[in-house]
């Protein structure tokens, strides 16, 4: 097996835990989308407390781990700054509108058989799938 | 006090969770969206991966209150309405642009450049006019 597929399924099983905690800890569902989300609409302020302390762990843990190993990742990410924004703006604006992403209702909502969770990423992965056949494999723009 | 630390190493697992499982590269994001071309399925092992703990978490749950207070969320529904499919489907296309989604953008924050940075201040700029756009998608659906 790929050390990729290793690294993907031994990641996997972190970001699974981090789930658990936040579920089991605090009573919510880990997603992404909605724990950002809600501190910039203002719908989550109640909780804003636990929502900036998970968003320190989430961009602060990877820079202790990048510091620590000396070894900047990468990411690869395009360098065309329109398509960093439109990217941008339709990830927020679809999670936002779905009420969640890859990991609340990916992780979080296939693995309790949600159906909104189900179709949710049934849909995102098929519009994903759609938008890079199209736009790698037949007009080959990005 | 203790909901901040679970919030903290919640968030501390996740963001090493992400980082070690590659899905902080875009191109390995890009990879399995690109079922056609140069399929790369590492993020089905990373998925795969992280539906066991939270399978379990899930059915810990019952019978039973969150470690710091409160109650868990209510059962899920099976209402599929326009927003959940209009928002997945514009999400997906934001997703294969970019090859990334709200998790890993903040994961990567801190070392991907001007190119993540662009991609979360704009990404920021569309969560505060979603609800905006929510309003006016549930008015036309009321007319319809």
């Amino acid at each position: 097996m790929p050390t990729e597929w290793i690294m993907g399924l031994a990641g996997g099983l972190i970001i699974g835990c981090a789930g658990a905690v936040y579920l089991l800890g605090v009573g919510r569902i880990m997603g992404a989308s909605g724990i950002i989300g809600g501190l910039v609409d203002g719908s989550g302020r109640d909780t804003a407390g636990d929502r900036l302390f998970f968003l320190a762990g989430v961009i602060g843990a990877p820079l202790l781990l990048w510091l620590a190993l000396g070894s900047r990742p990468e990411t690869q990410a395009s360098d065309a700054p329109l398509v960093l924004i439109a990217a941008g703006l339709l990830v927020g604006i679809g999670t936002r509108l779905a009420n969640g992403c890859t990991s609340g209702h990916g992780v979080c909502g296939i693995s309790r058989l949600s159906p909104r969770g189900i179709v949710a990423t049934l849909i995102y992965i098929g519009a994903g799938v759609l938008a890079m056949t199209l736009l790698r494999n037949i007009w080959g723009v990005i | 006090m203790l909901r901040s630390l679970l919030s903290l190493l919640s968030g501390s697992l996740f963001g090493v969770g992400l980082l070690l499982s590659g899905m902080t590269d875009t191109t390995k994001v890009q990879g399995w969206l690109d079922l056609f071309g140069a399929w790369d399925p590492t993020l089905a092992f990373v998925m795969g991966g992280a539906l066991i703990p939270m399978a379990i978490a899930w059915r810990l749950t019952r019978n039973r209150h969150p470690l710091a207070g409160g109650t868990f969320p209510a059962p899920p529904t099976a209402e599929l309405d326009r927003r959940l499919i209009i928002g997945s489907v514009l999400f997906g296309f934001g997703w294969a642009l970019a090859g990334l989604c709200p998790g890993p953008a903040l994961a990567s924050l801190s070392f991907g450049g001007w190119q993540g940075v662009t991609f979360v201040a704009a990404m920021l700029l569309g969560m505060l006019v979603a609800p905006k756009l929510r309003l006016v998608l549930d008015q036309t659906a009321a007319k319809s």
